[in-house]
């Protein structure tokens, strides 16, 4: 039974433990460059950690990194000495973050990062393998792209059985087959099948209650900011996947949730307008971002953030560990397409998400650094108005670049789009009182 | 019905060369493609394949119209509302063709070349009701998978064809697709040469407009087109000049406005660039025996050109334009990038480091489809082949 002791214990509980294991990630990085070891560099969507852990590589993730640059209000002195070196102000701001922090040495806010001695990504965003290729020229180390063939066709995705799916999984199954012999070239050390199961045992642990966690915020009142919380839930979801410690965080977290969603325990806040966000968060101004919003009562309940940003895990796929390898390469396949699905066909993404979290709102934020998200949205909540007729708003900044990101012009537009919300509501009202008094 | 049936583009046909040419620039500088309406006018149906490369023998094979989608300097009035800001204009005047009705299509296919050119199948799909297709080609080239996983993406591609067309791709049809392709690779080699080896005999614009026809025309029209002219060129009595030899380097998506290609041209001798990279991607024959979609495979994974867009670690991208650079005899780059183009942008870096390391002379220049102004730039290029040549 569950005391009152415990209870404040466990409230707020995966938000501490989420920031300590952050720290703990960051001061193993530190040390790795201190001794002069080995790391991967990896991205998010497919990082293949599962694969790494198994050869104990730490790993940087240089979205991570770059976006923390963001949030301690440092990143525009990278992005300056980045475009002094030639890139222009129209790329990727995390690229251009990672490349002055190279430059520096690895000399990052929060410590120091070690130098790759392999970089592994896919191709769930092409800026990853531009990415990828700055690395591949500065360090003179192995680059390694995991391509995984994406939906064809909206609707059309196909699955284990089917032989375009069979042939897509064996094309996936090969290059992880040749990861794992570079990965045994680059640290000297053999491929370990027993320790593979155990990794994906525990990143099946981390897929299971990352689904949950979600699926729990369909609570009223939310459990969880989806963009603040959220975003602390993603990290360990990333730097930690396929280890223990981040399986007993998130079997923890998924305790502290189902508590507060069997007592009833929302936010700090009323909520009054639940919200999806669409898009990438506004790092530069990263908790003002969502004042701007929780001031009138909206609380993000659920985002594609935290769907495309977790590689896809939130479908919770479970690998076979009787047939690890197949099963790795089967649910890379599922889960990083679910992930570029979520941003190249968010409108299916976010009338998925209307079915279970009552919503008030949707946010779209395109950012001038991320095409990748950015494209569609603008395209994609046109067809939202005219599938599910909610009330949004579309406000463009960047997760980055302060040059691009108006806090004053935010603020009008967010508050008339709350005015509007309150109005419309106000108008629904009436129609009900008035279709009673008849 | 077969693509020999219906003939697209006469107006060039019984003309002396520069009228001929006349008719060719004419065709290409107007945003309506004539071509592509006269296509459909016939009954014929149409496959838009944006952006970079598309193995188009698979849709030639069915009967159908190859398009090659490379955005026009249009507004793109209707287009414009579906997209953000920050974008590259070539996905906007590329919805502005279909959505105004001046090119219509029975299938749209993108590929992953870039994040916007894979989210543009995606907006495409919600706006016109033909299919509309990603080609998942290999960004994993050096993989031991690759041309498998290709051949059966090939396939895929031809029984979603199959349905568009309405008509079954035989295994002969593909070879004669391929035969009558590697027919137009040739002649575009050819071509090519001459820009390379003899500048003057053809103007940079004139060469443009002939490569760029290939995409908006049957195949066998453009071989006609190419074996009639080319000898004509050759022919030609012009004079060598005293001029800068450059290549030009980031046309591979996004297309310079003729006007600028034209520009260059009066300015130096543009001895190779990558101006529509995709119609000349695969550099050699493909082989016409055997399984026709497993050689269009092979091909593509083992004997193609180079973008900045594609990544194969056998193909660093700066090895491979030093290697244009020198094999054109070039004296210096014009390394440019369509606005909002992130791969192009960030390649650039890579070359000018590169071209300072082997001492190659080189411009870095933006630009948009829709560009009317080039007095600066024009300025600008002047005064780098000035200090070329005099400094």
């Amino acid at each position: 039974m569950t005391t009152l002791e415990d209870t404040n214990d466990l409230i707020g509980r995966g938000n501490r433990e989420g920031a300590a294991l952050f720290r703990e990630w960051f001061a193993e990085l530190g040390q790795t460059a201190a001794a002069g070891g080995q790391a991967a560099y990896v991205f998010v969507m497919g990082s293949t950690n599962e694969i790494l852990k198994t050869f104990d590589l730490p790993v940087v993730f240089p979205e991570i990194t770059s976006l923390q640059t963001a949030v301690r209000r440092v990143a525009h002195e990278l992005l300056d000495e980045a475009e002094d070196y030639g890139y222009s102000p129209d790329i990727c701001g995390y690229v251009k973050a990672d490349v002055a922090v190279q430059l520096r040495g690895g000399k990052h806010p929060m410590g120091q990062l070690p130098s790759p001695t392999i970089s592994v990504l896919t191709n769930a965003c092409n800026t990853y393998i531009k990415w990828g290729e700055i690395w591949e020229r500065m360090y003179g180390t192995p680059m390694f792209t995991i391509d995984v063939p994406g939906t064809r066709q909206a609707g059309t995705q196909t699955f284990s059985g089917n032989s375009d799916f069979e042939a897509d999984r064996r094309y996936v199954e090969t290059q992880l087959g040749e990861l794992i012999s570079l990965c045994e070239n680059v640290t000297g050390k053999s491929f370990d099948i027993d320790k593979f199961r155990e990794v994906l045992g525990h990143a099946n642990t981390m897929s299971r209650c990352w689904n949950r966690v979600l699926e729990l915020n369909a609570a009223r009142p939310a459990l969880f900011n989806a963009v603040t919380d959220g975003t602390i839930f993603l990290g360990v979801a990333n730097a930690f996947r396929g280890t223990e410690a981040g399986a007993l965080y998130f079997e923890r977290l998924v305790e502290e949730l189902e508590y507060k969603a069997a007592n009833n325990i929302g936010q700090t806040i009323e909520e009054k307008y639940r919200l999806l966000f669409v898009g990438v968060p506004c790092y530069p101004i990263f908790r003002r971002f969502n004042e701007l919003f929780s001031e009138w009562g909206g609380t993000f309940v659920n985002s594609t953030y935290l769907w495309f940003a977790s590689g896809g895990t939130n479908r919770g796929f479970q690998y076979d560990l009787a047939d690890p390898l197949a099963s790795l390469a089967e649910g890379m396949l599922l889960s990083v397409r679910d992930a570029m699905d979520s941003m190249f066909y968010q409108d299916v993404a976010v009338a998925e998400m209307a079915k279970d979290f009552n919503i008030d709102g949707v946010i779209y934020h395109p950012i001038k650094s991320c095409r990748t998200v950015s494209t569609g949205l603008a395209d994609g909540r046109r067809q939202m108005t005219k599938d599910l007729d909610i009330p949004s708003l579309f406000i463009e900044s960047d997760m980055m670049d302060r040059r691009v990101v108006s806090e004053a012009q935010m603020k009008n537009r967010i508050d008339a789009f709350f005015e509007g919300l309150a109005t419309r509501r106000q108008h629904a009202a009436v129609a009900t009182s008035g279709s009673q008094g008849r | 019905m077969t693509m020999t049936t219906i003939r697209v583009f006469d107006e060039w046909r019984d003309k002396s060369l520069e009228d001929a040419l006349l008719e060719c620039r004419d065709q290409v500088e107007s945003p309506e493609f004539e071509t592509v309406q006269r296509w459909r006018d016939a009954g014929g149906k149409v496959a838009g394949h944006f952006q970079v490369y598309f193995p188009e023998e698979i849709i030639h094979a069915a009967g159908m119209l190859p398009f090659k989608v490379r955005g026009a300097p249009v507004e793109p009035d209707r287009a414009d509302s579906h997209f953000g800001s920050y974008l590259c204009s070539i996905l906007k005047t590329s919805m502005e063709l279909a959505m105004s009705g001046r090119v219509e299509l029975d299938l749209f296919i993108s590929h992953p070349i870039c994040d916007a050119a894979r989210n543009l199948a995606a907006i495409w799909g919600r706006n016109f009701d033909y299919p509309s297709q990603i080609l998942y080609l290999p960004q994993n080239p050096n993989s031991a998978g690759s041309v498998e996983y290709l051949l059966h993406e090939y396939d895929r591609m031809r029984r979603v064809i199959e349905e568009v067309a309405d008509c079954q791709i035989t295994p002969s049809a593909l070879a004669n697709s391929i035969t009558v392709f590697n027919t137009n690779r040739r002649l575009l080699r050819e071509l090519y040469d001459i820009k390379r080896e003899t500048p003057w005999l053809i103007a940079a614009e004139d060469a443009y407009a002939l490569v760029s026809l290939a995409g908006m025309m049957p195949r066998e029209e453009h071989n006609e087109l190419l074996a009639t002219l080319l000898p004509m060129i050759r022919e030609r009595t012009n004079k060598a000049e005293d001029r800068v030899r450059i290549v030009f380097e980031g046309g591979f998506c996004e297309q310079p406005p003729f006007d600028l290609i034209r520009m260059l041209g009066r300015i130096c001798y543009l001895v190779d660039d990558d101006f529509l990279i995709g119609l000349r991607w695969i550099t050699q024959d493909v082989a016409v025996d055997g399984d026709p979609l497993r050689n269009l495979a092979e091909a593509y994974v083992e004997d193609s050109s180079y973008s900045s867009v594609q990544h194969d670690l056998r193909k660093p991208k700066e090895t491979m334009l030093i290697n244009r650079i020198r094999g054109a005899k070039a004296d210096a780059t014009i390394l440019a990038a369509a606005k909002m183009c992130e791969p192009g942008l960030e390649e650039q870096v890579t070359y000018t480091h590169a071209l300072d390391a082997e001492q190659i002379a080189y411009f870095v220049t933006e630009f948009e489809e829709n560009m009317t102004s080039f007095d600066s730039l024009e300025l600008q290029v002047e005064t780098f082949v000035e200090h070329l040549l005099f400094a």
